[in-house]
């Protein structure tokens, strides 16, 4: 299944999974110690959906995220020590400590912004793709959101729209199955997301959202399609979060938050995307055990450099209060 | 270049987006009815056969997807003008504005501009009811991040439409309906109003009065029938409701000791509340008499056309309140 993937390519997206599975363990401890303070949405569980679409993508291309999209940033090129700051909120943060978590952005990749108001963004993406059209761009545009935002009107407004102008604009839904605490059977009569795009005549499909060779085919085959004027294109992808809603322990067994069955979790355990590629690489002999264990300990260094570079990093000036407010 | 060049509101504001989608490629039009002879006035007239259907957007009826579209759009680049022929119809369309276009510069710590231009018309009267004639800047200027603009005249129209355009952030821009057939010298090519500036429309001594938008048109009228039993009014237009000038109200509450303000939309948190409560803060002892305010009452508004006089301040009830300011005054 991953013939069209070189031994380099695996390599790299295996490392791209890793990084941000590793940056975002790395957040629970500081989280614990609150010495993090803003509200953070671990995507712990769902690497393979943002390597694997953003894979496909170019660096010019753009993608808008959601309130859980530390994994989108990073996969679209995002600079790690200005993400892990923002998260500190310092003055060296992608959004200079305005933002925190829930506001990336690194537009010099294409990452155009994450927002935590649901389904917030997925109109922002629409007018990305609109623009792309009018100045005749060969652009794609990825609007990543959750299987909460298939409750909005907008992303229905959305989908028509995209539909009747032909835009080159990927709807990405990672259904990871709760609506913060809610299960997604008490949220609709179907679960088949990505059956929403069909009376707008949008292809879509749905997909494992854990194997990163067949969410970078689908995403592949959407790119492309979008390229050659055949968008928009709908991808469901499903997947889990291994972690709360927010933070490291909501939702975790054990504490009062704990709303999910101990037996999914296990099972979800099982299709762990990040272990899922390690085992395939190991088993088929695309990387040996020590090229892995050098390419896991780089990681590490880069993450623990990215908290050192935080921690080291001011915060916002008091006096600078007023700054930004208009551009 | 025809000298004093009678311009009718709703062509002064057709003229300011033709120069500017002329002039830059990123500027389009989006919104419902732009195709259409008569929903948007006579605003968008000759835009389609020149610029086409990828820069005259006609739209479905999906307020908040077609909102957020142009602050997307205005992320990626462009610069789009986003059309509400009546304001209420908005309000479905509140968090691409509110939530994202707002907040996006400071949100992301600045080298984030939202360059979208949001025009809303009010389209009220006709006994139209309470769903079609909203003045909702008030709302607007109550965000961090917006800014307001709302002209009173066809040389505003064009003025204030064209700096909104031009700034890379985002701008409410509201006109009303009641303008529209309205003329006055227009000039040929692109000029602009500074927005967050007011203007002196009528000198007087005797008493300032500050209204902005239609109201400006009510003030002047009042302002003509006082002059003929002595009274001498000031009267600013604010032509932007957010940043206010408060340089320019301030200098002539400090001249005529009197001050009124006229408002077009509600009392309540209004924009007339705003202005009063700066006024009174800053420029207490100067103040000869309480300052007065005229706004809507705090109602819907109603359908039939006897109720609809009730409800709309006019000039008579400009005149009526400076003349019993001046009985209470010092």
């Amino acid at each position: 299944m991953s013939k069209n993937l070189s031994k380099d390519k695996l390599a790299r997206l295996y490392r791209q999974m890793l990084r941000i599975r590793l940056c975002e363990e790395s957040f629970i401890e500081p989280i614990l110690q609150s010495v993090i303070k803003c509200p953070v949405h671990l995507c712990t569980g769902q690497e393979a959906v943002a390597v694997g679409v953003c894979s496909a993508l170019q660096k010019e291309d753009f993608i808008f995220g959601n309130h859980r999209s530390h994994g989108h940033y990073l996969a679209k090129g995002g600079n790690l020590n200005r993400m892990v700051a923002e998260v500190y909120c310092r003055s060296t943060g992608c959004a200079k400590g305005r933002g925190g978590s829930m506001h990336l952005r690194d537009v010099s990749v294409g990452m155009l912004g994450s927002a935590p108001i649901v389904a917030g963004t997925i109109s922002l993406a629409l007018g990305a793709a609109l623009a792309i059209k009018i100045k005749r761009e060969n652009k794609v545009v990825v609007s990543f959101f959750g299987d909460g935002a298939a409750g909005e009107g907008v992303l229905y407004e959305a989908l028509n729209f995209a539909a009747l102008k032909k835009l080159p604009i990927i709807f990405v839904c990672e259904n990871n199955l709760y609506s913060t605490h809610m299960p997604i059977k008490d949220c609709r009569v179907s679960e088949n997301i990505f059956e929403i795009a069909k009376p707008f005549s949008i292809k879509t499909w749905q997909v494992d959202g854990n194997n990163i060779f067949k969410v970078t085919e689908k995403a592949k085959n959407a790119v492309s399609l979008c390229r050659k004027g055949e968008g928009p294109v709908f991808l469901e992808f499903l997947t889990y979060r291994l972690h709360g809603h927010v933070g490291p322990d909501d939702n975790v067994q054990g504490m009062h938050t704990d709303i999910r069955p101990p037996e999914e979790i296990k099972c979800w355990l099982k299709k762990d995307p990040v272990l899922q590629l390690k085992n395939y690489l190991l088993n088929k002999k695309v990387i040996s055990k020590p090229k892995l264990k050098v390419l896991e300990m780089g990681v590490d260094r880069e993450i623990k450099r990215a908290h050192k570079f935080a921690l080291a990093s001011s915060f916002p000036e008091k006096s600078e209060l007023n700054k930004y407010l208009y551009d | 270049m025809i000298k004093n060049r009678q311009l009718q509101f709703s062509l002064a504001i057709n003229e300011a987006l033709d120069l500017m989608m002329a002039n830059d490629k990123r500027v389009f039009v989006i919104g419902q009815g732009v195709k259409s002879p008569w929903y948007v006035g006579n605003t968008t007239r000759g835009l389609l056969s020149k610029y086409g259907e990828q820069r005259i957007i006609d739209t479905p009826v999906s307020e908040n997807a077609i909102t957020g579209c142009g602050v997307g759009a205005a992320i990626a680049g462009m610069r789009p003008i986003v059309v509400h022929p009546r304001v209420d119809f908005l309000m479905y369309g509140l968090d691409p504005i509110i939530n994202q276009a707002a907040n996006w510069n400071y949100m992301f710590g600045g080298n984030a501009p939202v360059p979208v231009v949001f025009w809303l018309i009010i389209n009220r009267g006709g006994e139209q009811g309470a769903q079609h004639s909203q003045a909702l800047h008030a709302l607007f200027s109550h965000i961090p991040g917006l800014k307001v603009v709302m002209p009173s005249n066809s040389y505003d129209a064009k003025g204030l439409l064209i700096s909104a355009i031009e700034d890379n952030n985002p701008v409410v821009y509201i006109d009303d309906r009641w303008l529209y057939n309205t003329s006055c010298f227009v000039p040929e090519g692109i000029y602009r109003i500074p927005i967050g500036r007011a203007v002196v429309r009528r000198k007087g001594k005797d008493i300032t009065i500050v209204a902005l938008s239609y109201m400006v048109k009510e003030a002047l009228i009042a302002a003509e029938t006082l002059r003929k039993v002595g009274v001498d009014v000031e009267i600013i237009d604010l032509r932007s409701a957010k940043p206010l000038d408060k340089k320019t109200i301030f200098a002539s509450v400090k001249k005529t000791g009197r001050f009124m303000v006229v408002d077009n939309g509600w009392l309540t948190c209004g924009l007339s509340a705003e202005v009063s409560a700066l006024v009174s803060e800053e420029l207490f002892k100067y103040l000869k008499s309480p300052v007065q305010r005229i706004a809507l009452p705090d109602l819907p508004a109603p359908a039939s056309r006897v109720l609809e006089k009730a409800y709309y301040p006019g000039a008579s009830l400009i005149v009526k309140k400076v003349k019993q300011m001046l009985r209470k005054g010092k």
